[in-house]
C-alpha cells in the first residue's frame, strides 16, 4: 500500500510541470500541425486533409526569398553578437578584477532590457532618420552632401536593431561559462609557455564552447522567429518569415500561416540541432 | 633534461597592497635538493613558491636560478615548471594533448610533440590512458598527468603547491613515495609546499619552515625535528613541550609565570636576566616518576590520554603549564595505566634540554 502510494505521491509531484507543458507546448504545437493541413476561404476554415498550403509555400518563389533574407538576417547578427558579446564577456570575466565590480558592469549591461523592445527600436529613428541626429551631423561637419539614405528603412537598420536587442543573450551565456573557469587553467598554460593569444585559442575558447552555443540558440531562434523588427526597422521594404505569418493571419489565412510556422519551427530545430552537435552543453545547464 | 640549478632567494619581499605576504626571505636551495617550504596557511609558503615560478612578482628582492637572475621573467622561460594544487589539467584536452601542452606552444610538429608526450606519459605509467580525458582520471591518475606535464620542458626545478592535499591518507602516502622516487630519478631540485610535518619530514632534504612571512628554521628535517631553533618550530613540528618565561636571575633557568623555575644551559650570548626565554624537551624523553634532578622536572595532573598505538600520548597540567604531553611507549603506559586527575611526577635528563631562540627578527 504504501509503496503504491510513494509511487502515486512521484507521478503526482510530476503532474504540475506535465500539465503546462502539454497545455502550452504539445496542444499548441499539435494545433498548429491539424490546422496547417485545413482549406480555408475568405470567411471560414474548413477542417480538411490536404497538402496546399505546404504546396503553396514550397513552390513560391517568394516565400524562398524571404526564407533566404531571414537565414541571413540569422547570419550576420549572429555573427556580429558573438563577436561583440564574447569580447564584452571576455573583459567583464577575466580584465575587471573584482568581483563587485563585475557584478556592477554585468547589471549595467543589463539595464537596457528593462525596456521594452519596441521603445529601443524607436529611438533609433530619432538618430538615423534622413533628417536625423547623424545624417545633420555628418552634413555639418561637411563630410557629406546627401543624407545617407541606407541609415534608416534599411537592411543595415534591420540589422543594427537586431544586434542591439540580441546582444545580451550572447553576452549572458558566455560570460557564465567564462566565470566558470578555474583560473589556475590560465596561470598552468601561461607555465607553459603559452602568450596570451594562445591562451586565448587553445585554452578559453575551448572552455567558453558551451556559452557559445547557448548563445547562439538564444539568437538563432530570436532572429529567425522575429517580424516586429524587421517590419519597423526597415519600414516595411524587407520580409521576414515572421512578417509573412503576421500578413497571412492578418489576412485570416490561418491554415496558411499555420503551414508557414511548422516549417519554420522544422528550420529553427534543424539549426539547433546542427549548433548541439557541435557543442556538448549538457554540463552548463 | 635539462642540468639541475641552484635555486637562490635574495631578500626576496612580496606585499599585496598593505599587507606583507613573505618578509624579506633569503634562501638558497642546491641544485638536486628536495625541498618542502612547510607552514600553516597563510604563512608565505605558497606566495613564495608562486614568485620563483613567474606567477607573481617579487616586490622586492630578487631570484635567481643556476646563477641567472629570473626575477623579471615570465615562468616558461625561467627553467622552472610548476604543478599546481588542483592540478589544473586542461578538461578539454587528451591526457597527451594536456602532457604535449608546451610543445604545441613552442610551436613544435604535432607528431613529433606526440612522441614526446607519450614517451612522458610511459615514464609515469600513464599511456594506457592517453587519449582519455583528465575528468575520467581518479586523483593519484591524475596528479601523475600533471608530473608529466610539468616535467615534458625539461624543467632545472619542479615546483609542487601541495600536490598531495587533495588525496585521501593512503593514496597519499604511496604518492609522496613516488614524488621522492622520481626526484632521486631526475636528480632536479623539487620544491613542495606542504603544511603537513609530516609529509615534509618524510621527503625533504631541506626543510624550510616559515611563520607570518619570514623563514624560522630552514634546516635537514631531522636538525629541524630534534634542534628546533624556535618556539615556533618546536610547537608546529609537535611531540615538542615547550616551556616559555624570563629567564632567571643566573643566567641558567627560566622561570614560568607561577614561579617554578626550570633548568637549562647557559645561553652563549648572555642575555639580561628578565629576557624572554624558552627550552623545549620532546614528549618522548620524559619519563614518569621521582629521581629528576632539582630543575628537570615538576609533578602536574593527567589530563587526556590518547592511544596512538605504539606510544600513548598523556597530557599533564600544572600551574604555568599546559599543552604539556608526554609519549609513552604503549607496554610501559599499559604497565602501570594512568587515568585523569591523577598526580604525577615527571622528569627529564639535563641532556634533553633544548634552548630555543628568539624569532628572527
Amino acid at each position: 500500500m504504501t509503496r503504491i502510494l510513494s509511487r502515486a505521491s512521484a507521478y503526482l509531484q510530476a503532474l504540475p510541470l506535465t500539465v503546462i507543458l502539454l497545455f502550452f507546448l504539445v496542444l499548441p504545437i499539435g494545433m498548429l500541425l491539424v490546422v496547417s493541413f485545413w482549406d480555408y476561404d475568405f470567411i471560414r476554415m474548413y477542417p480538411d486533409f490536404i497538402w496546399l498550403n505546404y504546396d503553396e509555400v514550397v513552390n513560391s518563389a517568394v516565400t524562398w526569398r524571404v526564407y533566404g533574407n531571414t537565414l541571413k538576417y540569422c547570419l550576420i547578427v549572429w555573427a556580429l553578437c558573438l563577436f561583440i558579446g564574447f569580447w564584452v564577456a571576455y573583459f567583464l570575466a577575466f580584465h575587471v578584477r573584482t568581483l563587485t565590480m563585475q557584478m556592477a558592469l554585468f547589471l549595467i549591461c543589463t539595464v537596457p532590457f528593462l525596456t521594452s523592445n519596441v521603445i529601443r527600436m524607436i529611438s533609433w529613428v530619432p538618430l538615423l532618420g534622413r533628417n536625423g541626429l547623424l545624417n545633420q551631423t555628418l552634413q555639418n561637419m561637411g563630410l557629406i552632401d546627401e543624407p545617407l539614405e541606407f541609415l534608416l528603412f534599411s537592411d543595415f537598420a534591420v540589422i543594427l536593431a537586431m544586434v542591439h536587442l540580441f546582444t545580451l543573450f550572447m553576452v549572458v551565456p558566455i560570460f557564465n561559462t567564462m566565470m566558470r573557469i578555474d583560473r589556475s587553467l590560465i596561470e598552468a598554460a601561461r607555465d607553459g609557455g603559452a602568450n596570451g593569444l594562445q591562451i586565448l585559442w587553445n585554452v578559453i575558447i575551448p572552455l567558453t564552447k558551451p556559452g557559445i552555443a547557448i548563445g547562439s540558440i538564444f539568437i538563432v531562434t530570436l532572429v529567425m522567429g522575429d517580424f516586429v523588427t524587421t517590419r519597423f526597422m526597415s519600414g516595411g521594404q524587407s520580409a521576414s518569415v515572421g512578417s509573412i505569418i503576421s500578413n497571412q493571419m492578418g489576412l485570416l489565412q490561418y491554415p496558411s500561416a499555420a503551414a508557414n510556422a511548422v516549417i519554420l519551427l522544422i528550420i529553427v530545430l534543424v539549426m539547433v540541432g546542427a549548433i548541439l552537435r557541435f557543442v556538448n552543453i549538457r554540463k552548463e545547464l | 633534461m635539462s642540468k639541475p640549478a641552484d635555486v637562490e632567494l635574495i631578500s626576496v619581499t612580496k606585499r599585496y597592497g598593505g599587507t606583507t605576504a613573505v618578509d624579506r626571505i633569503t634562501l638558497r636551495i642546491k641544485a638536486g635538493t628536495y625541498c618542502c617550504l612547510l607552514g600553516p596557511s597563510g604563512c608565505g609558503k605558497t606566495s613564495t613558491l608562486r614568485m620563483i615560478a613567474g606567477h607573481e612578482t617579487a616586490t622586492e628582492g630578487d631570484i635567481r636560478l643556476g646563477g641567472a637572475v629570473v626575477t623579471d621573467l615570465p615562468p616558461a622561460r625561467r627553467g622552472t615548471s610548476m604543478m599546481f594544487q588542483n592540478y589544473a589539467l586542461f578538461p578539454h584536452l587528451t591526457l597527451v594533448d594536456n602532457v604535449a601542452f608546451s610543445l604545441k606552444m613552442r610551436g613544435e610538429p604535432k607528431a613529433e610533440r606526440r612522441r614526446k608526450a607519450l614517451e612522458m606519459l610511459e615514464l609515469m605509467q600513464m599511456s594506457a590512458y592517453a587519449d582519455r580525458r583528465p575528468a575520467q582520471l581518479s586523483g593519484g591518475q591524475q596528479q601523475r598527468v600533471a608530473l608529466a606535464r610539468a616535467l615534458i620542458t625539461g624543467p632545472q626545478a619542479l615546483l609542487l603547491d601541495e600536490p598531495l592535499s587533495a588525496l585521501d591518507p593512503f593514496l597519499k602516502i604511496k604518492m609522496r613515495q613516488e614524488l621522492k622516487r622520481l626526484q632521486l630519478d631526475l636528480g632536479i631540485s623539487f620544491i613542495h609546499v606542504t603544511h603537513s610535518q609530516e609529509e615534509a619530514m618524510a621527503l625533504a632534504d631541506l626543510v624550510v619552515v616559515m611563520n607570518e612571512g619570514r623563514i624560522e628554521q630552514a634546516a635537514p628535517p631531522r636538525e629541524i625535528f630534534d634542534r628546533p631553533a624556535t618556539p615556533f618550530v618546536a610547537k608546529f613540528m609537535g611531540d615538542h613541550n615547550v616551556i616559555a618565561g624570563r629567564l632567571g636571575p643566573d643566567g641558567r633557568s627560566v622561570e614560568i609565570p607561577d614561579g617554578a623555575s626550570f633548568a637549562m644551559p647557559a645561553a652563549d650570548a648572555a642575555p639580561a636576566p628578565g629576557a624572554p626565554a624558552a627550552i623545549a624537551v620532546r614528549a618522548d624523553r620524559i619519563r614518569i616518576g621521582d629521581g629528576g634532578e632539582p630543575g628537570f622536572g615538576f609533578t602536574g595532573l593527567v589530563g587526556i590520554v590518547e592511544y596512538r598505538g605504539q606510544r600513548v600520548q598523556v597530557g599533564v597540567t600544572a600551574p604555568g603549564i599546559d599543552d604539556f604531553s608526554i609519549l609513552l611507549p604503549e607496554a610501559s603506559f599499559f604497565g602501570a595505566p594512568l587515568k585523569r586527575g591523577d598526580a604525577v611526577p615527571v622528569h627529564w635528563q639535563p641532556s634533553d634540554v633544548h634552548v630555543l631562540g628568539a624569532t628572527p627578527a
